[in-house]
C-alpha cells in the first residue's frame, strides 16, 4: 500500500487516475443531489416555526460544512507540501482553495437569504455567520497570495504556511466570535428546533455527501488543469492526446 | 570538499541549467562565468544554502546538505550582490554586527586591524549611507577576513572595487586558499590565482555531468 | 542513556540555548539601534494612531455615552491598523539591502533572530500604543477602571499583533500589493485579539470583570510566542528561496 501511494505522488501518474475518478464522483454527486433535494423539498415536512423557508438548510448546511472541511483538507495537503516538498501536494492546495471559497460564499449567501424572512434582516452578527465570513476572507487571502507570488514553488509553500496558521486560528476565531456574541446577547440562530425530524436530517446528510462528491470531482478537474499548466514542459504532457489535438500546437 | 551532483535550476517555468556537477577540494577555487541570466547567482545561492536545487544534491565533506542546514550555516561566508549593510549604522558598527551575526567574536583591536587592512580606518565612524559603493564592498571584504569560514561564496565580488581593491581581494582569496579554504566566485575578472587551483565552470553551454 | 551521552546531550542543549539567546540579543539590539536612529519614522506611526482615534468621534457623535461604548473598539481597531502600517518594515528593509540573507545564513537559529526582531518591533510600535491609549481614552470619556483594563489588554494583545503580523510580513516579502495583501492576510487572524481585548473593557463596564477575557488573551499570547517565530522563520526561508 505504501508503495502505491508514492507511485501516485507524481503529477504524471496521478493525472490519469484523477481522470478516471472524476466521472464517478460527478455522477455520484448528481445522483445524491437528486435524492437529497427530493428528500429535502419533497419528503421532509413543513417546519412548525419557519414554514417552507427552512428548506434552504439543505443547501446552507452542507456548504457550510464543506467550507470548513475543505479548509482543513487544504491545510493537510499544505503540511505535506511543506514536509515532503512534493509538487502534487502543492498543486492540491491550489486546486482546493477556489472550491472552498465558493462553498463559503454559498453558505453565506444562502444563510443571508434564510435570514431575511426569518429574522427580518439579511445579516445578523451571530457566531456562525460571522466566523463564516472571516473564513471567506481567509480563503480569499490564500488565493490572493498565490496570485501575488508568481513562482509556483514559493507560492505552494507560502500558501501552505498560511493555511496551516489559518487552520489553527479557525477554531479560535469561531470560539471568540461565539463568546463575543453570547456576551452581547446577539441574535442566536437556531436550526429548526432542538431535535430534527429524521427526514430533515437524512436530507441534510445526503446533500452533504453530494456536495462532498461534487467538491472532489471539481477539485480533481481543476487539479488536472493545474498539472497541465505547471508541467507543461514535461514530455508526457506533450504526448497527451488532449494537448496534441489543440489547434496550433506543434507536433 | 564541496561537491555537486546533477544540479538543476528552474526559475518559474524556465530551466536555467541541468545535470551540473563538480568537485572542489580544499585549497581550490571554482570560478563561474557565463552571460547574464544563465543562473550564476542562482547556482551560488544554492551552494550557500539559500535556495533548493530543482534536482540534484550538494555535499560538504561527504555529507549531503539541504538549504539552511546547520552544517552549511557554520561553514559558509556568502557575499551576494548587495553589500548587506545598514545605512544608519557606522562602518565599525556594520562590521561588528556582521561578524557577530556569523557567530565569530572579534575584539575591538581585531576590527581595527581589519578596517585598516581594507583601508577604511579613516571612515570607521561614518554612517554607511555616505560611503561609496567601493567602500561598502570593502566592508564586506573585512567581514570575510574576520568571519574565519572555510567556504567563501562570492557573487561578482569585484563589482565597484577599484584596482587597489581588486588586488586586495585577489590577495585575500589567495591567502584563504592557502589556509585550506574553498572559494566559489562568479566573476568576469581574473583573480590572479594559479591555474592549477582553479576550476572553471561556464554556464550557458552544455556542461558534462 | 549512558552518563556520557547524557552529559553531551545536556551540553548540546545548553549550547543550543546559548545560541538562541545570542541570536535574540543580536537581533533585538540591532533593530532597536536602527529604530532609534530613524526616530522620525516611529513618531509618524504613532501620530497615525492618534489621528485615526481622533477621527472617529468627528464622524459619529460627541455624545458621551455613545463614545464611551465605542471607545474600546475604536482604540483597538486603531491599534490593529497602526500595527499593519509598521509591519512591512519588519523584514522589507533587511531584504532590500541583502541583510536578510545574512541573517538567514547565520549559525544562530533563524527563529531566535526573528523573535528578536519581533520583540524590537513591539517595543517600538506596540508599547507606545499601550502607553498612549489611556491618554487617548480620555477623548472617549472612559473611566479609570476601563482605561486600566484597556491598557492591560493592549499590553497582552499588541505583542500578539507583532507576532502574527511577522508571519504575514514574511509571507508577503517583495510582493506587489504588499500592504493591502498583508492586511487581507493578517486582519482575519487578528479578530480574536480584537474581540477579547475590546471585550475585556466591555465586560468591565458591564460589571462582569475582565479576568476571563484577559486570561484568554494571555493564552493566545503564549500560543503565539511559541508558534509564531517558527512560522515566520519558515516564511522567511520560503521568501528567500
Amino acid at each position: 500500500m505504501a508503495l502505491n501511494w508514492f507511485k501516485l505522488s507524481s503529477p504524471a501518474s496521478f493525472y490519469p487516475v484523477a481522470g478516471t475518478l472524476i466521472p464517478w464522483f460527478a455522477g455520484g454527486a448528481a445522483v445524491l443531489t437528486a435524492i437529497g433535494l427530493w428528500l429535502g423539498f419533497g419528503v421532509a415536512p413543513t417546519d412548525f416555526q419557519q414554514g417552507e423557508v427552512y428548506r434552504i438548510i439543505f443547501i446552507h448546511v452542507p456548504s457550510a460544512w464543506l467550507s470548513m472541511f475543505l479548509y482543513v483538507v487544504m491545510a493537510f495537503w499544505g503540511a505535506l507540501a511543506l514536509g515532503f516538498g512534493t509538487r502534487l501536494s502543492g498543486m492540491m492546495t491550489q486546486a482546493i482553495a477556489p472550491t472552498g471559497a465558493l462553498m463559503t460564499f454559498i453558505a453565506l449567501w444562502t444563510g443571508s437569504l434564510w435570514g431575511r424572512p426569518t429574522w427580518g434582516t439579511y445579516w445578523a452578527w451571530d457566531a456562525r455567520m460571522t466566523s463564516e465570513l472571516i473564513l471567506l476572507f481567509l480563503y480569499l487571502g490564500i488565493i490572493a497570495l498565490r496570485q501575488a507570488i508568481g513562482e509556483p514553488r514559493r507560492a505552494d509553500r507560502a500558501c501552505a504556511v498560511l493555511s496551516i496558521v489559518g487552520v489553527v486560528n479557525v477554531p479560535i476565531i469561531y470560539y471568540s466570535v461565539k463568546w463575543w456574541n453570547t456576551l452581547h446577547q446577539g441574535a442566536s440562530v437556531k436550526l429548526t428546533g432542538a431535535s430534527m425530524e429524521t427526514t430533515m436530517l437524512a436530507g441534510m446528510l445526503v446533500m452533504s455527501v453530494a456536495f462532498w462528491f461534487y467538491s472532489i470531482a471539481i477539485v480533481l478537474a481543476r487539479l488536472r488543469a493545474i498539472i497541465l499548466e505547471r508541467e507543461r514542459d514535461a514530455a508526457w504532457v506533450g504526448a497527451l492526446p488532449e494537448v496534441r489535438n489543440v489547434a496550433g500546437v506543434a507536433r | 570538499m564541496l561537491e555537486a551532483q546533477n544540479l538543476a535550476a528552474r526559475r518559474g517555468y524556465a530551466e536555467l541549467f541541468s545535470g551540473m556537477g563538480f568537485r572542489v577540494k580544499s585549497g581550490d577555487a571554482l570560478v563561474v562565468t557565463g552571460p547574464n541570466g544563465t543562473g550564476k547567482t542562482t547556482l551560488l545561492r544554492m551552494l550557500a544554502g539559500l535556495s533548493a536545487p530543482a534536482e540534484g544534491e550538494i555535499r560538504w565533506n561527504g555529507h549531503p546538505v539541504r538549504p539552511f542546514s546547520a552544517e552549511l550555516r557554520n561553514v559558509v561566508a556568502y557575499a551576494g550582490h548587495l553589500p548587506s549593510l545598514k545605512d544608519e549604522l557606522t562602518t565599525e558598527e556594520n562590521l561588528a554586527a556582521l561578524v557577530e551575526l556569523s557567530g565569530a567574536s572579534a575584539s575591538a583591536a581585531e576590527i581595527d586591524r581589519a578596517l585598516d587592512s581594507v583601508a577604511l580606518s579613516h571612515r570607521r565612524a561614518l554612517p554607511a549611507r555616505v560611503l561609496s559603493a567601493g567602500q561598502r564592498r570593502r566592508i564586506g571584504l573585512a567581514r570575510l577576513i574576520l568571519s574565519r569560514r572555510p567556504l567563501w561564496i562570492l557573487d561578482e565580488p569585484v563589482t565597484a572595487l577599484d584596482a587597489a581593491g581588486a588586488a586586495l581581494l585577489a590577495r585575500m582569496v589567495h591567502d584563504h586558499l592557502d589556509r585550506g579554504g574553498i572559494a566559489v566566485a562568479a566573476t568576469h575578472q581574473s583573480l590572479g590565482l594559479e591555474p592549477a587551483r582553479v576550476q572553471s565552470l561556464v554556464l550557458g553551454e552544455t556542461v558534462p555531468a | 542513556m549512558s552518563a556520557e551521552a547524557q552529559t553531551s546531550v545536556a551540553a548540546a542543549t545548553h549550547a543550543a540555548g546559548d545560541a538562541a539567546l545570542a541570536g535574540v540579543r543580536w537581533a533585538l539590539a540591532r533593530d532597536l539601534k536602527l529604530a532609534f536612529r530613524s526616530r522620525a519614522e516611529l513618531g509618524v506611526q504613532l501620530l497615525f494612531y492618534v489621528i485615526v482615534v481622533t477621527l472617529f468621534p468627528l464622524a459619529t457623535t460627541p455624545e458621551r455615552n455613545l463614545l464611551a461604548t465605542m471607545g474600546p473598539g475604536v482604540l483597538w481597531v486603531a491599534a490593529l491598523l497602526a500595527s499593519l502600517l509598521s509591519l512591512p518594515r519588519l523584514f522589507a528593509t533587511d531584504h532590500a539591502d541583502g541583510t536578510l540573507e545574512q541573517i538567514a545564513l547565520s549559525p544562530y537559529p533563524l527563529e531566535a533572530l526573528v523573535s528578536g526582531k519581533i520583540a524590537a518591533h513591539w517595543l517600538t510600535t506596540g508599547l507606545p500604543v499601550v502607553l498612549l491609549a489611556p491618554l487617548l481614552g480620555q477623548q472617549y470619556y472612559m473611566d479609570g477602571e476601563s482605561l486600566t483594563v484597556l491598557a492591560a489588554g493592549l499590553l497582552i494583545g499588541t505583542p500578539i499583533l507583532s507576532l502574527l503580523g511577522a508571519i504575514g510580513a514574511a509571507l508577503t516579502l517583495g510582493l506587489r500589493g504588499g500592504g493591502g495583501l498583508l492586511a487581507l492576510l493578517i486582519l482575519p487572524l487578528y479578530v480574536p485579539v480584537l474581540i477579547f481585548g475590546a471585550g475585556a473593557v466591555d465586560a468591565t463596564r458591564a460589571g462582569l470583570g475582565a479576568t476571563a477575557n484577559l486570561s484568554l488573551l494571555g493564552a493566545g499570547l503564549a500560543l503565539a510566542v511559541v508558534g509564531a517565530p517558527f512560522a515566520a522563520a519558515a516564511a522567511v526561508r520560503i521568501a528567500l528561496d
